[in-house]
């Protein structure tokens, strides 16, 4: 496989019940690939946490995964408010997020760690007012 | 442990999953916050919530577990049941809250840790 397989996924960011959608279908086609579960499981999570912050944040946006013969590499794109300090908004446990995404089980200020902590590399791109991009990548071998 | 002992030991009702109940699981978290369970959990095959919301499901889903319990007689919805066939998953609901249903499992021999 030298060039990547590609998936694309549009994040709907008015309805939190369908968050997660992107992440099932990465899941099922990485299944697809043969991909090993636990790497598949790190891949998911990660993407899984970056589609809910779309969903309570930036009101949806773009993921863009591609499968490399050795890597996999998550682009997530929004238009959303940005971040105004990464270095805050990596602490664990901090986070902006409304009561009203806590009674839902989210909001614990665990997602941008969980998306490092399940990954091999990480990169925040976000200007305040214009929207954020992240870019996770997982080695497979 | 039997999917089937949970049901047992913890005087649950079965809303999907049946012809699951014979798997083998061998540890399980309990936790509200799903933020938490993405964090922390490592092998847990079986999630005990009180949260009721399609999240739990997926949530589920990313962690490769194979049951959840619903405590407090929380009862998922049509959509959530769905989601959770769709992954071959066991729903079981319990009256039993969150601490009672915990202890009687821990007590019954299921662990914290994965036992590979």
């Amino acid at each position: 496989m030298n060039e990547a397989v590609r998936f694309h996924f549009v994040v709907d960011g008015e309805d939190f019940t369908s968050a997660g959608q992107a992440s099932v279908q990465v899941k099922k086609n990485l299944r697809r690939l043969g991909i090993p579960p636990e790497i598949i499981r790190k891949i998911s999570i990660a993407m899984y946490e970056g589609e809910i912050n779309m969903v309570i944040h930036a009101n949806g946006g773009e993921a863009e995964v591609l499968v490399y013969e050795d890597r996999v590499e998550m682009i997530l794109t929004d238009r959303g408010p940005g971040i105004a300090n990464i270095e805050d908004a990596m602490k664990e446990g901090y986070s902006t997020a409304p009561d009203n995404v806590r009674s839902l089980g989210f909001g614990a200020g665990m997602g941008l760690p969980n998306m490092k902590r399940y990954t091999d590399g990480m990169k925040i791109e976000s200007v305040v007012g214009e929207g954020t991009t992240i870019t996770m990548t997982v080695n497979l071998t | 442990m039997k999917i089937s002992v949970i049901k047992d030991l913890l005087d649950a009702e079965v809303v999907c999953g049946e012809e699951f109940l014979d798997h083998e699981v061998h540890s399980a978290c309990g936790s509200d916050m799903m933020s938490d369970v993405l964090a922390y959990v490592k092998d847990q095959a079986v999630l005990l919530t009180g949260l009721v919301n399609p999240q739990v499901i997926r949530t589920a889903e990313m962690m490769d577990m194979v049951c959840i319990v619903f405590v407090r007689s929380k009862t998922p919805s049509e959509e959530m049941i769905r989601l959770a066939k769709e992954s071959d998953m066991v729903i079981l609901c319990t009256k039993k809250r969150m601490y009672e249903a915990c202890g009687k499992l821990y007590l019954g021999g299921l662990g914290v840790s994965a036992v590979k």
